[in-house]
């Protein structure tokens, strides 16, 4: 038995009949880290347990006495005073913290290649990105240096780099988990959320990591609670919807290819395939980059070079260009006709969802609109970049849940698909991507890592 | 002089006494403590924390709304005002510009101008800096402290009016109970808005407008000075205009050595704050049975209690006026009306006799302000061998007052009084055991 292979169901599992200790289980990983982490530049810090659940964990979020850089120049010396409320959680179920995971500066970014330490590598090719902003945490995943990893998702950054490195990554609703020690990025979109092996690890440590704290205000006392005998209930007579928005101009079409097997392959499970139109997500991108900008401008505020020891100049080109978007949209005089227009834009999008979901049970289609991408290929040109988030957006605006499943691979590259839900039921998209992963074979694909 | 009318308006901010900072669970008790030990990540601006709000400060700052007059809004919400300053831990306060929790207040001055509130919002304070030489300290305890700002209209014409509205003000806040409002320590905080026009024009222009522009006298934290800073302001427009000087918008600072007021910012170097609503937060909505609750929960107001101590108790408006200055003393008043009652001496008698002799309700018993009123002794003790054992009964029996005596502290003497009162259910002579209590002391 190969240790880092298990899922953390089934690592669960297999401590629970002592096939081998956590001992064990932490030296296989540490010396599987110690292996690739030179090549794929993973973690920016690697913590040396002998006991716990090893997770890896982005660098955005805070872990007391554990340097926390955001990937940023700026908090390169910073070591935070207190554990994020989802850690502090984490450590109550017996979880252990591997290592820091690299990720776009301050997660803003879809590639990963935003870090102020270096680009993580794609597993499943060398010279890729492998989306952002948690890179890292996926690509920590999809190379086996974890048992499950945390990212935070403000545009995607869950979805995207899960579905560009293979994995399982689940964007809860906007209030399901606490935020109360991640570093904000855009405060009314940012959610913590799992990447995992399995759609089942998803939802374990969806159970592990939602609930309020009483530090997040946005933060709801629904805890989500995992039951596994409606997770894996089927999906006969759902109704899915597809949007026919997400599959026009600017879909890779081997990218469509795929995601119309995955489409068919819940039809043959018994799912009734529905069209439904979202008319507003073509504004969404636009909305998203000025309420998301606004937000940073005021976020970022606090490193003004007074304290954490680096001025602003250390601030990475992606940050200052959001910075000064952000500024200018809030400026006195053009608030109306930007961060006002925008919001109402927001609640379009909203309303959209609202009235989709009336009729169908999920929505799904694809993460991304094509697999990984070379590194380099995009960095200067941010506005290509933004359009990688294009089906993602819409999901953080309304503020619902959503999953990217490994649906196969276009040009051997992986391909992830989405399931939206309505606001609250990470459990009907859960079983949807639980019943797709258990009648495809996709999950037991493995990058195959040389070292 | 006398062609030119000064239009003032102002800005105050009150310091909330709750138990905790308006955004985290620290204390907000923070004058005279050790800095920055009254802190934690949400006040300190770390990242990755969040803001949570202190619904008592809510409650407060709805009190001054209602005790003003306002409306109070349905829906209202936080937002960010953003600035750079090294006491600003997160680079944004968290303030209220577009939907505050009241508006459209008014308040009464004595010579029965009627000031109009513009409106009553709620804050978060800042750090304090301390310059030392070279060196800025920054302290956080004050950082996320709860903060009201109330505004007015520009209704003042003179200093007169404004002196009068703080007084009025800080005597409400404090029969609120909802800040110390003690300017000394920054409790409460003034700011002024100043422009003059020339009277001629003014009574002309139809319709009435104000001047074209305002200089705003900030951060001065000190009553005295922002009335000396209005005064210096409003010569010094005047002689602009008279010379033909155009004035500008700007802010001004006073600088008490050379006791003038001097240009911090002009117009242009004005901040844009770009208030947007705060994300982190969630919209405050109140309900009326709300506002009814905390209506409720209102004490009877100074001007309602001096107009009533006028009325029901036949006393000159001046006396009621005084009578009702503090909560405290027109509680002792009440309280001796009724004992005074039972005796047959009359509340104007009381009233004469508190005013006159500027009693000390700290250390006398109403009923003593009776009992000496009546002329009887009867029952108080004068006789020294009694008074010094009951001193001495007390001196024993407060081992800790006096220590502090000792060690200088002066109010240890009252507590010493009061425990012989105390014991004595009320009747020692204090004038004649203040004496004999010292000796004892200094034994």
């Amino acid at each position: 038995m190969n240790i880092t292979e298990l899922t953390l169901t089934e690592t669960l599992e297999a401590l629970k009949r002592k096939d081998f200790s956590e001992e064990e289980l932490n030296k296989a990983y540490l010396e599987r880290a110690a292996k690739l982490n030179p090549k794929l530049n993973i973690f920016l810090e690697i913590k040396k347990n002998s006991c716990g659940i090893p997770a890896a964990i982005k660098d955005a979020i805070l872990t007391k006495g554990m340097k926390t850089t955001a990937a940023s120049k700026i908090l390169s010396n910073f070591l935070p005073p207190y554990n994020a409320t989802v850690i502090n959680k984490l450590i109550e179920q017996g979880i252990s913290i591997l290592g820091k995971t690299n990720c776009d500066e301050f997660a803003m970014g879809g590639s990963g290649e935003n870090s102020a330490f270096g680009s993580t590598k794609n597993p499943w090719n060398l010279n890729k990105v492998t989306g952002g902003s948690s890179s890292g945490s996926a690509a920590a995943v999809a190379a086996d240096l974890c048992a499950f990893a945390l990212g935070s998702d403000t545009g995607g950054s869950i979805r995207q780099p899960a579905s560009l490195c293979g994995v399982v990554g689940l964007k809860p609703t906007y209030g399901r988990v606490p935020r109360y020690g991640l570093i904000a990025m855009a405060s009314s979109l940012d959610t913590i959320g799992p990447i995992t092996k399995s759609v089942e690890d998803a939802a374990q440590v969806l159970e592990w990591i939602s609930g309020s704290d009483g530090y997040d205000s946005n933060c709801s006392d629904t805890k989500f609670t995992l039951q596994p005998e409606r997770l894996t209930q089927g999906i006969k007579g759902l109704k899915i919807g597809v949007p026919k928005e997400y599959f026009s101009e600017g879909l890779d079409p081997e990218v469509k290819k795929v995601i119309e097997d995955a489409i068919k392959k819940l039809e043959e499970q018994g799912a009734e395939i529905v069209e439904v139109s979202l008319p507003n997500s073509k504004y969404a991108l636009a909305a998203y980059y000025i309420i998301v900008p606004s937000e940073i401008s005021a976020n970022m505020a606090r490193f003004d070079g007074i304290r954490y020891g680096s001025a602003r100049a250390d601030f990475g080109p992606e940050i200052k260009r959001r910075i000064m978007l952000g500024t200018y949209a809030l400026s006195s005089g053009y608030y109306e006709e930007y961060y006002a227009k925008a919001a109402q834009v927001r609640t379009l999008v909203k309303q959209d969802f609202d009235k989709a979901f009336a009729n169908v049970d999920v929505i799904v289609g694809p993460v991304s609109p094509t697999t990984t991408w070379n590194l380099g290929e995009k960095i200067d040109d941010p506005l290509t970049m933004y359009l990688s988030d294009i089906y993602t957006i819409s999901a953080n605006l309304a503020g619902i849940p959503g999953l990217s499943v490994p649906c196969g691979f276009a040009d051997e590259l992986p391909v992830g698909l989405q399931i939206l839900g309505k606001q609250w039921d990470e459990e009907t998209i859960l079983r949807v991507g639980y019943a797709y992963e258990q009648a495809t074979e996709w999950r037991k694909e493995k990058p195959k890592l040389s070292f | 002089m006398n062609n030119y009318e000064p239009i003032i308006g102002l800005e105050v901010h009150v310091e909330l006494n709750t138990k905790s900072k308006m955004f985290c669970r620290c204390s907000a008790d923070y004058f005279g403590k050790e800095p920055n030990t009254h802190t934690c990540p949400v006040c300190l601006g770390l990242p990755g924390a969040l803001p949570v709000i202190n619904k008592q400060a809510i409650e407060s700052c709805i009190k001054i709304g209602l005790a003003l007059g306002c409306q109070i809004s349905k829906k209202s919400l936080f937002e960010r005002k953003n600035y750079f300053y090294p006491d600003l831990p997160k680079g944004f306060q968290i303030s209220q510009y577009r939907w505050p929790l009241c508006i459209n207040g008014q308040i009464t001055l004595d010579s029965g101008q009627v000031i109009r509130i513009n409106r009553v919002h709620q804050e978060e304070d800042t750090g304090k800096l301390s310059h030392r030489g070279d060196v800025t300290l920054v302290d956080f305890n004050r950082s996320g402290v709860p903060l009201v700002e109330i505004v007015t209209e520009p209704d003042f014409r003179d200093v007169e009016s404004v002196r009068d509205y703080a007084k009025k003000l800080q005597q409400l806040l404090r029969y609120l109970g909802v800040s110390n409002a003690d300017m000394e320590r920054g409790d409460m905080r003034l700011e002024a808005n100043i422009s003059v026009h020339p009277i001629a024009i003014a009574s002309k222009a139809s319709p009435w407008r104000l001047p074209d522009y305002r200089v705003e006298l900030k951060n001065i934290n000190s009553f005295r000075f922002i009335v000396a800073a209005i005064e210096y302001e409003i010569k010094r427009q005047i002689e602009a205009l008279e010379k033909g000087e155009k004035l500008l918008q700007e802010t001004r600072g006073w600088n008490e050595d050379k006791k003038c007021t001097f240009l911090q910012r002009s117009k242009e170097e004005a901040h844009d704050y770009r208030y947007f609503p705060e994300p982190d937060l969630p919209e405050i909505e109140i309900q009326n049975s709300d506002t009814k609750k905390i209506a409720e929960q209102l004490p009877e107001l100074p001007w309602s209690k001096s107009k009533r101590f006028a009325d029901e108790f036949k006393l000159t408006a001046t006396q009621a006026q005084i009578l009702s200055e503090s909560k405290e003393l027109a509680w002792f008043f009440e309280e001796t009306v009724k004992h005074g009652n039972k005796h047959g001496v009359s509340a104007k008698e009381i009233a004469n006799h508190l005013i006159n002799k500027k009693t000390d309700i700290n250390i006398v018993l109403p009923v003593q302000v009776i009992e000496e009123l009546k002329g009887k002794r009867v029952g108080i003790i004068e006789n020294k061998e009694e008074l010094e054992e009951l001193a001495e009964q007390a001196v024993k029996k407060n081992a800790n007052a006096v220590l502090d005596y000792k060690k200088g502290k002066e109010v240890a003497l009252q507590v010493l009084i009061g425990a012989v009162m105390k014991l004595s259910l009320g009747k020692a002579d204090i004038a004649k055991l203040k004496p004999i209590l010292e000796k004892l002391l200094k034994s």
